[in-house]
């Protein structure tokens, strides 16, 4: 019996490789898991620590909110939309058009990831604000009395905004799938009659794909959570899911509703990765 | 490349009557090619005739890809005018050349089938789907690929692959079609079988004028009808395949060439009535194809490896004799390495003597005149 118990007892044999799991989850718990649970608890808390499931239908039936996340969305698309746009056109000049300079272009249009988002909102505001280079030169030239270009304060401002920032976003991958596109494809393509148009819808397009998937997932998950540009233009009704949020915390204290909608914005991020995550693995990003 | 398409010896041949182009010359009129100061093709004039297959060889840098991308239309010239046909096309851009290209890394649309890998130059060209259809499944049954239509490129072996490019370059029935290294790729059986099957596919398209790109002097002996040896950006030697291995005009040619053993000789009695000049090796007396050399020039003696012979006959009446230095049995082949007063001189025979001398041995070596060529020696090039 000794024995049997014995054939049973395997001797510990511990992996010391595996322990190291143990200090990047510590760090990930404390430093993200544990204020995100803080957040979905407070969403059910009142502000005396009492569960309100009541507020939780209030606020996601309320007006402010649904304004809020159709801006939030609206914005988002419209933003990706243009950045995808915008991206694919430069990249395919930069990639495909030679002329000198073009690698320095390129890492120009990268500085835009290194700098503050708001400062690019700053810049637009000396160039189309009401009192920016733009309408002054159109006031002197046309004898105007009020500002002509008002777009700055509305929602396309903000899109516009979003739009040069988040471009290099695009620019990036696409210029990294474009370098890897075999030119023998393109060359082989045009000797057998077909006009550029064609070349790049039927050869390049379909080789950048992936990338404009990853690039177009992250501008859209990158600008449903944009707060600075949006804050800084203060355009006038134009409040998303992040601005919603800070108002309603720092402005209002209203800390139940912060979260509750801080929840809807990070499922709705979480929601637009997963998306992400499935077409980059079904196309092999 | 399947072994059952390879064994296969019509399948060239089963729709290749349809697909036959009409095919064109082309002429290169002092075309040169610059980037910057740095000239890569020095001014360039050469036909190809319709029908007909020109090999370009030489090393790498040498200018043969230029050449043929300025045909292409990739590469604009510095200076000169290319004609296809009647067609001046130095100006147009390459989808109005009229052209099929096929390349080393094959190029096909990896997210397209075989059949619209095919079609792809034909809707390029606003066919209508009838026309298409019967083109691609023509196309595909010439280069014998008619039953992978449906596969993607990337389900395809090397030599498959290669196949659906010849097919889909053939499609839009070129007026030239370019070859630029099409066989670099593939490893060294399937090349040989594949230079069999475009020798074949040519028989079946005499009228289908091709530039054939390649550093490989077997692929170009096997099938070009001219060869053209670049070196440095220029045409060092031009002619028909067996001329200019018979009777190479320069030291490049003869060595590119062949690896021809060059033996250092001085005409003693020029050119007689049977094309034949006599020569001093050292002490030998040797036989040679001559040109217009004179008493007293100093020559080479052009002599391929395999003419070369260990024993004596009623042809081989030259000898000469070295020193052994190295033997490299290769199967069917054996190569002999030997010392020739300095001059190395290779041998490769198919048959010797059962008791091969030694390393260090002195060795008679045999051949007949009329194997032979002799240059000049200062025709380096």
């Amino acid at each position: 019996m000794s024995e049997a118990v014995a054939l049973h007892a395997p001797a510990i044999r511990r992996d010391p490789g595996k322990f190291w799991i143990v200090p990047p989850a510590a760090l990930l718990v404390l430093l993200f898991f544990y204020p995100l649970a803080l957040i979905a608890r407070q969403a059910f808390l009142d502000d005396s620590g009492v569960a309100n499931a009541a507020e939780i239908f209030r606020v996601l039936h309320s007006r402010f909110f649904l304004n809020a996340l159709i801006n939030t969305v609206t914005i988002s698309v419209a933003a990706t939309a243009g950045c995808l746009i915008v991206g694919l056109v430069l990249a395919l000049i930069l990639a495909f058009v030679p002329f000198p300079g073009s690698s320095f272009i390129a890492r120009l249009i990268d500085t835009f990831i290194a700098l503050p988002t708001f400062l690019v909102t700053l810049a637009f505001t000396f160039l189309y604000g009401s009192a920016g280079m733009l309408n002054t030169g159109l006031m002197e030239a046309f004898s105007l009395p009020l500002p002509p270009v008002d777009f700055l304060y509305s929602t396309w401002g903000v899109v516009l905004a979003e739009v040069t920032v988040y471009t290099p976003f695009i620019l990036r991958p696409l210029l990294a799938a474009f370098s890897l596109v075999d030119r023998g494809q393109i060359e082989a393509a045009s000797v057998l009659g077909a006009r550029p148009f064609r070349i790049v819808r039927q050869v390049i397009l379909p080789a950048a794909i992936p990338a404009l998937i990853a690039g177009g997932s992250l501008c859209l998950l990158l600008t449903v959570n944009e707060f600075g540009i949006v804050l800084f233009i203060g355009a006038k009704g134009v409040i998303t899911l992040p601005l919603l949020i800070y108002g309603k915390a720092i402005q209002e204290s209203a800390y139940q509703v912060a979260c509750i909608i801080a929840v809807v914005n990070i499922a709705l991020s979480l929601g637009l990765f997963g998306l992400y995550r499935f077409a980059a693995g079904r196309l092999g990003v | 490349m399947s072994a059952v398409a390879f064994t296969g010896t019509s399948v060239m041949d089963i729709d290749a009557a349809k697909i036959r182009g009409a095919g064109s010359n082309v002429h290169f009129d002092k075309v040169s090619v610059a980037y910057g100061a740095h000239v890569v093709l020095h001014p360039l004039t050469l036909d190809i005739a319709p029908g007909e297959i020109l090999a370009m060889i030489g090393p790498s840098g040498s200018g043969k890809t230029t050449a043929l991308r300025a045909v292409a239309g990739f590469v604009r010239p510095a200076s000169g005018r290319i004609r296809i046909g009647a067609t001046d096309v130095t100006d147009l851009p390459p989808y109005e050349r009229g052209l099929g290209m096929v390349v080393q890394n094959y190029a096909l649309f990896p997210h397209m089938r075989v059949e619209d890998n095919v079609a792809f130059g034909l809707r390029a060209q606003g066919a209508d789907k009838a026309l298409i259809a019967e083109r691609v499944k023509d196309a595909l049954g010439t280069v014998g690929m008619a039953t992978f239509a449906r596969r993607y490129p990337r389900e395809l072996s090397g030599g498959q692959q290669q196949r659906v490019a010849i097919a889909r370059a053939l499609a839009v029935r070129p007026r030239v079609l370019l070859l630029d290294e099409p066989l670099s790729a593939l490893d060294a059986q399937i090349r040989r079988n594949m230079v069999e099957e475009i020798a074949r596919l040519h028989r079946s398209l005499p009228g289908l004028t091709i530039l054939y790109v390649t550093h490989d002097q077997t692929e170009a002996l096997t099938l070009a009808d001219k060869i053209a040896i670049m070196r440095d950006g220029r045409v060092c030697s031009h002619g028909p395949t067996t001329e200019l291995y018979r009777r190479p005009p320069n030291r490049f040619t003869a060595e590119f060439l062949g690896r021809a053993n060059l033996l250092p000789v001085t005409i003693a009695e020029p050119v007689g009535s049977k094309g034949l000049a006599t020569a001093r090796h050292g002490d030998s007396v040797l036989t040679g194809a001559g040109r217009d050399e004179k008493a007293g020039d100093k020559s080479l003696l052009c002599i391929r490896p395999q003419h070369l012979s260990l024993t004596a006959d009623a042809e081989h009446t030259n000898r000469i004799v070295g020193t052994l230095r190295d033997v490299h049995w290769q199967g069917e082949l054996t190569h002999l390495v030997l010392d020739v007063d300095g001059t190395p001189v290779r041998v490769s025979a198919t048959k010797l003597p059962i008791a091969l001398p030694e390393p260090g041995a002195r060795v008679p070596l045999f051949f007949a005149p009329t194997d032979t060529s002799l240059l000049p020696e200062d025709s380096g090039v």
